[in-house]
């Protein structure tokens, strides 16, 4: 789960990591506001669930208030794309306002999880403001990385190493040593997948101060933070997407036209590269769980529905121990109820697999079943393009 | 032999008295698995279809001398299921459970190195030896005892790519589902060096998705120590970077993780590569040496 900068922020502040002072608004009067409270000199940060936004002009400096309400009247009729959002954009639909900061040096800093050890790992470079990927391809000795054993967490010694590794000498090295070591109390407490602050900046007043800040929570430990429910910003987020959340349906919108439905997260992804290679278009990733019932099936049906890009649809359920009159029957409830008549096709293998079959047939309904994954892709890709070519006067 | 259960294997099962957990015990059964009993602390002492419940674990261990466990407990108590089934002696304990925070797992991933159980999973389908031994959500039927070795980080497409191996008169030995998670227990290369002991299994299929790099670091170890063909398919060839698909494993982050590159190194490291998810026997009899 994403959330914007300025919420990430207020959770180090909760925590003692000294953060710029600033103000989310979401109007240009609220920003006039919050910049006669600042200070003169603001730099106005558009909140997007995405990252690369100072190259995309999401990032703006001003100096005074009128300046800044001219500059925030701009960002906020924006749809802001960057190199993370896909060519559409983001629509901004709040800005943190921040207090300018005198630099004197930025790094990079970071827990994660690392998939090869099974543990978080504390990730710190001296090249600041960069992607870390990037400093990882081109200069791999400029980061050090801390693989933190569970049982003994980030202990002092460990981020003193960092601090010096970072070059970071005096008093400030035990700034340091609080600052990693509350940056990992964090994850722990709020169930964070990534937390990376970037850049991290010593201040010309000689101070640490996060500049910028990114946290993902896992999507897993959700059922632990009941309180993250209204953090969520659903201008970010396709409304389908928040929708078949609520349902418990993994469903991620894509461009094409042919809407898929598939039992299991594997199952999905091989269906839409089987239709890619029939040359069709996928509408959407949807996993309807191992054991779709009845309702979810049915569920799922209505969410595929409504994207109006939808010209057929390919159900792919392998089912096994699952009924498959039950997942006709969701099918049935569905296309029903909202009298569907786009081309379906329906592939099922599982018990009961005949009355499934039967059911679906007497339905009435536009839908042919196939008994394997190559001839239900080819099937769903014709009907579908030979849907298009019927000239429009033959429609109606 | 195959690795891992046969039909000698006493399981319990912890989370018995759930929905899932009693369906997928009596499914376990019917296949002839040897199912003892099952934990669900406050139940002990009564049965439920035929199963004896157990307080816990130790007890359960003690009253029945099982050596594997089926985990079906929910998200937030399964790491302590898995954590239980480690200090109660069980040597290899199968996670089906899926959504359990990576926190969790971390602390469980790290107290099993000082452990002798094995753990497969989490969120995965279990285990099969066909004709012996199911423990696991998977349909039995589909199943054919044989020589191919299935590993997978996948549930329903395991279930796809062991049907059409059957459909060609592939059989397997043993099929795995090692879990779709970023943290997992027994890895695709643990359950490579069994199968390349096995004497019953004569080749390996993998099935691998988008996300980490599991199956670039099989496919080096495949090219250093297997003896046996390797044939694969890789999930996510389309998939679009920076979502999660379904999976929680299944994301590709910071241009990590591309199905394109694990099917290079793949294929590089002599595996073959199924180039389609309706190619799956047809790649698996190209490793064999058989004509297709």
């Amino acid at each position: 789960m994403n959330i914007h900068e300025y919420q990430a922020k207020e959770i180090l502040k909760a925590y003692g990591i000294p953060v710029p002072s600033g103000r989310m608004v979401k109007t240009v009067r609220q920003t006039q506001k919050a910049v006669e409270e600042i200070g003169r000199l603001c730099v106005l940060k558009a909140q997007i669930y995405a990252g690369g936004r100072g190259k995309a002009g999401g990032v703006k400096k001003v100096n005074g208030s009128l300046h800044a309400c001219e500059a925030a009247g701009d960002l906020l009729k924006k749809k802001l794309a960057t190199v993370q959002t896909g060519s559409k954009g983001l629509a901004v639909k709040c800005l943190l306002v921040e207090e300018t900061v005198e630099i004197e040096k930025e790094f990079y800093l970071s827990i994660t999880l690392d998939r090869r050890t099974s543990r978080y790992c504390l990730i710190a470079s001296a090249q600041g403001g960069m992607d870390i990927e990037e400093v990882a391809r081109v200069s791999p000795e400029k980061i050090h990385t801390i693989y933190i054993d569970p049982f003994i967490g980030v202990r002092s010694y460990h981020a003193r190493g960092i601090a010096i590794f970072l070059g970071l000498k005096g008093k400030i090295v035990e700034d340091c040593v609080k600052l990693i070591q509350n940056l990992y109390k964090i994850v722990l407490e709020k169930d964070c997948s990534v937390i990376e602050i970037n850049p991290l900046a010593v201040s010309k007043a000689g101070k640490l101060i996060a500049m910028d800040c990114k946290i993902n929570f896992d999507d897993n430990a959700l059922f632990r933070h009941p309180d993250y429910e209204k953090m969520i910003d659903v201008s970010q987020l396709d409304p389908l997407e928040i929708q078949a959340k609520k349902l418990d349906l993994a469903y991620i919108k894509l461009n094409g036209n042919i809407g898929c439905m598939v039992n299991g997260a594997g199952l999905a992804m091989a269906t839409l590269d089987v239709l890619k290679e029939y040359r069709g278009e996928p509408a959407n990733f949807l996993d309807v769980g191992g054991g779709a019932s009845r309702e979810k099936v049915a569920e799922a049906f209505r969410i595929i529905l409504k994207d109006r890009n939808v010209k057929g649809i390919f159900v792919n359920i392998f089912g096994g121990i699952m009924r498959c009159d039950i997942i006709a029957q969701g099918i049935i409830d569905a296309s029903t109820g909202i009298a569907c008549n786009l081309p379906i096709v329906v592939r099922m293998d599982g018990s009961r697999l005949i009355e499934g079959k039967n059911l679906l047939s007497q339905s009435g309904l536009n839908i042919e079943t196939v008994d394997n994954l190559g001839d239900g892709a080819a099937k769903i890709v014709q009907r579908v393009i030979k849907k298009r070519k019927v000239p429009i006067e033959k429609q109606l | 032999m195959t690795i891992l259960i046969n039909s000698a294997s006493k399981i319990i099962v912890q989370g018995i008295t759930g929905k899932s957990g009693l369906l997928h015990a009596s499914q376990c059964r019917d296949y002839g698995s040897n199912i003892v009993g099952g934990v669900t602390p406050g139940k002990g002492g009564t049965t439920i279809e035929g199963f004896p419940v157990f307080d816990n674990l130790n007890e359960a261990v003690h009253a029945t001398g099982a050596t594997v466990s089926m985990i079906l407990v929910p998200a937030p108590w399964a790491a302590e299921a898995i954590l239980e089934a480690a200090d109660g002696g069980i040597e290899l304990a199968v996670c089906i459970t899926e959504g359990i925070p990576i926190r969790d797992m971390v602390v469980v991933k790290r107290y099993l190195q000082d452990s002798k159980m094995k753990l497969v999973g989490p969120n995965c389908p279990g285990i099969i030896t066909p004709g012996e031994c199911k423990v696991g959500i998977m349909p039995g039927a589909i199943h054919k005892k044989g020589n191919i070795g299935v590993v997978s980080r996948s549930g329903t497409l395991t279930y796809e790519a062991v049907k059409q191996l059957t459909d060609a008169q592939l059989g397997q030995s043993t099929c795995m589902g090692i879990g779709g998670d970023p943290i997992i227990g027994l890895s695709f290369i643990d359950v490579l060096k069994l199968f390349n002991e096995d004497p019953e299994t004569k080749a390996v299929f993998m099935i691998g998705e988008i996300g980490g790099d599991a199956e670039e670091t099989a496919a080096e170890w495949i090219k250093e120590n297997m003896r046996k063909p390797v044939a694969a398919f890789i999930a996510g060839l389309t998939a679009p970077p920076g979502k999660r698909m379904g999976h929680a494993g299944a994301i590709i982050s910071g241009g990590n993780g591309r199905a394109a590159d694990k099917i290079a190194i793949l294929t590089k490291c002599g595996v073959t590569v199924a180039k389609s998810p309706t190619k799956i026997a047809e790649a698996m009899k190209r490793a064999l040496n058989m004509e297709s």
